[in-house]
């Protein structure tokens, strides 16, 4: 009895504690001793389980831990900033693998269903369902974002007929189970079904969609912790899932609304649709190229500037060099801000992360809405592997692709140079009237090599 | 797992956890959107707790070792998402001319993932003052 108080008010606490660890979310400046509260919590709900009478032999408990605990530690230690999209990819596919083996797990621990309750395998059903296409839909993500496979779209005839006949096969075989729980292959069907779902649903999507499927994964990981709760009957477990969930939602509906995708685009996860419309050709217009030390004379002297950073910054592991730039521009005198698009990069947040990584003071780090209206007055809007998110035709031309995206106004700048490695169009290949406009120089090379050399002649300037 | 009167229960928990998330999340500004994922994703490896029960209730050798697995896969959330959580929302600094860098002011104990006397603890200590 005193066992059972000791463990619920382990689970108590740890739900509290997470709750608050979340909310220190909202500044940065309480976040990291919130999160560490939580980390409390944690350590509190998985003792007061340990306690649980049912639990009868620690011997492959200790070897799960410590196995675990063996692989965790460098996953949260060393990798690099510029590799969280596909390390947060990773974590959604244990998450999700956790939840789906616990559900087998359970299912084959009540005689393979023979003595699963009705109510309890609609909720095992979802758990294996939302897990396992969790687990295969995030190992695509990751193998694209670690380019173990072209990030581009994947795409055959007849995907979306296939997608549908998948989705309906596995609710038809849900639907079965829930009626008829003792059957172990329709159980395995279920699983294999929702394996397929992951990998068909994930492999149309590119690279640059990114943001929006790992929400929606981590949102999946979320519910498959949830459903969990409901089938073992633990509370802490639905609590937690359900704040996953929540925030993987949340953060999906902001992605998609920032690429101007629609809100049923995303529940049912059917973006990232191959961009039919290809580059126009570009022929005509003319593209000045500026020499760097041009660029540096122009920065030197510049009051006013917004650095825009994409996908390429990452790529190119240039947010030191970018901060030493901007060090220089501020003790000539410059003002210097950063311009941050949601969708910049491959996950929410992933430009803040890797420019803060560099010391770069977070008041500094602008959003869309925030940093719009200073562009006209900007001497030298700085493009640093951006091109989407700079790309004036989604205001002006309603064939391009992108048409409707909020984008940062760079076009409005003074001037702006964009530093790019070669002219081939971005990734999405949309023509991109940015590069051609008349206060547009752009500067080729690679991002960090350009400037490394941006800062020594800055330097001498 | 006893009558409908429980699941009713579950559910109501379920509602208003994700109404709390939505409240709570929707206030998370964007500069903070990749810890929030990683940090969702530690909390989520609270299924450790399911897993636990399944690979210690010693019930068949199938479970045990589905259980095992599970238990591991949740460990490396818990551990490295703690940690990774931590070592992002360290980086986030406030500039002026000051710039204090608050280093070692919250690197108390119990931080990160270390959790069960697990490797995740050792590394903690260390960790606020890495940064030269």
């Amino acid at each position: 009895m005193i066992r059972t108080l000791v463990i619920q008010g382990s689970y108590l606490a740890a739900s509290v504690f997470f709750i608050l660890g979340l909310r220190s979310l909202t500044r940065p400046d309480s976040a990291r001793r919130g999160m560490q509260q939580a980390a409390v919590g944690m350590l509190l709900a998985v003792v007061g389980t340990l306690l649980h009478h049912e639990i009868v032999e620690y011997r492959w408990i200790l070897v799960g831990l410590g196995v675990g605990a063996v692989a965790g530690y460098p996953m949260g230690m060393w990798v690099p900033m510029t590799a969280m999209p596909q390390r947060i990819a990773a974590s959604h596919l244990f998450g999700a693998l956790a939840a789906t083996l616990v559900g087998v797990a359970e299912f084959a621990k009540l005689g393979f269903g023979a003595q699963v309750p009705r109510p309890l395998m609609a909720a095992l059903g979802f758990e294996v369902l939302f897990g396992a296409l969790t687990v295969t839909g995030s190992f695509l993500a990751f193998a694209k974002l670690q380019e173990l496979l072209p990030g581009a779209p994947i795409t055959f005839r007849g995907q979306n007929a296939l997608n549908a006949l998948l989705f309906a096969a596995a609710l038809g075989i849900f639907g079965w189970l829930v009626h008829d729980p003792g059957s172990p292959r329709a159980f395995a069907l279920l699983v294999a079904l929702a394996l397929a779902i992951g990998l068909s649903v994930v492999l149309p999507i590119g690279g640059a969609d990114m943001p929006v499927v790992i929400s929606l994964l981590n949102s999946y990981a979320g519910l498959a912790s949830a459903a969990t709760g409901f089938a073992i009957g633990n509370d802490v477990l639905i609590i937690a899932g359900a704040l996953d969930g929540a925030s993987g939602f949340i953060l999906s509906v902001i992605m998609s609304r920032a690429m101007n995708r629609s809100f049923r685009n995303v529940l049912f996860g059917a973006f990232g649709s191959p961009q039919a419309a290809a580059a126009r050709g570009a022929a005509g217009l003319a593209v000045r190229a500026i020499t760097a030390e041009d660029a540096a004379v122009r920065l030197a002297w510049a009051r006013s500037v917004i650095v825009v950073p994409g996908y390429g910054l990452a790529v190119a592991q240039a947010q030191h060099q970018i901060k030493e730039l901007a060090d220089l521009i501020e003790r000539n005198g410059g003002e210097v801000r950063y311009a941050i698009h949601p969708v910049a990069g491959r996950m929410p947040g992933h430009m803040n992360v890797l420019l803060a990584e560099a010391d770069v003071p977070y008041e500094k780090l602008k959003e869309m809405e925030e940093v719009n209206p200073a562009f006209p007055a900007c001497d030298v809007a700085l493009v640093v592997g951006a091109n989407d998110v700079v790309n004036p035709a989604a205001r002006s031309d309603p064939a391009s692709p992108i048409y409707g995206m909020p984008i940062l106004d760079v076009d409005r700048a003074k001037s702006a140079i964009v530093l790019k490695r070669s002219m081939g169009p971005g990734f999405a290949g949309i023509e991109n009237p940015l590069f051609t406009a008349e206060r547009t120089s752009m500067l080729f090379g690679d991002a960090r090599e350009s400037l490394r050399r941006l800062v020594e002649l800055v330097k001498q300037a | 797992m006893a009558g409908g009167a429980t699941q009713l229960v579950e559910i109501y928990v379920f509602v208003l956890a994700g109404f709390v998330g939505f409240l709570v999340i929707t206030r998370v500004p964007p500069l903070l959107h990749t810890p929030l994922m990683s940090a969702t994703n530690a909390i989520s490896g609270i299924s450790l707790v399911g897993s636990l029960a399944a690979a210690g209730a010693g019930h068949s050798a199938l479970t045990t070792a589905l259980g095992t697995v599970a238990v591991a896969a949740a460990t490396v959330n818990v551990v490295g998402g703690f940690l990774i959580t931590d070592r992002m929302l360290k980086m986030f600094r406030r500039g002026g001319p000051a710039a204090p860098r608050e280093k070692g002011a919250t690197g108390g104990e119990g931080a990160g993932g270390g959790q069960g006397g697990e490797p995740g603890k050792g590394g903690k200590s260390g960790a606020g003052g890495e940064r030269a």
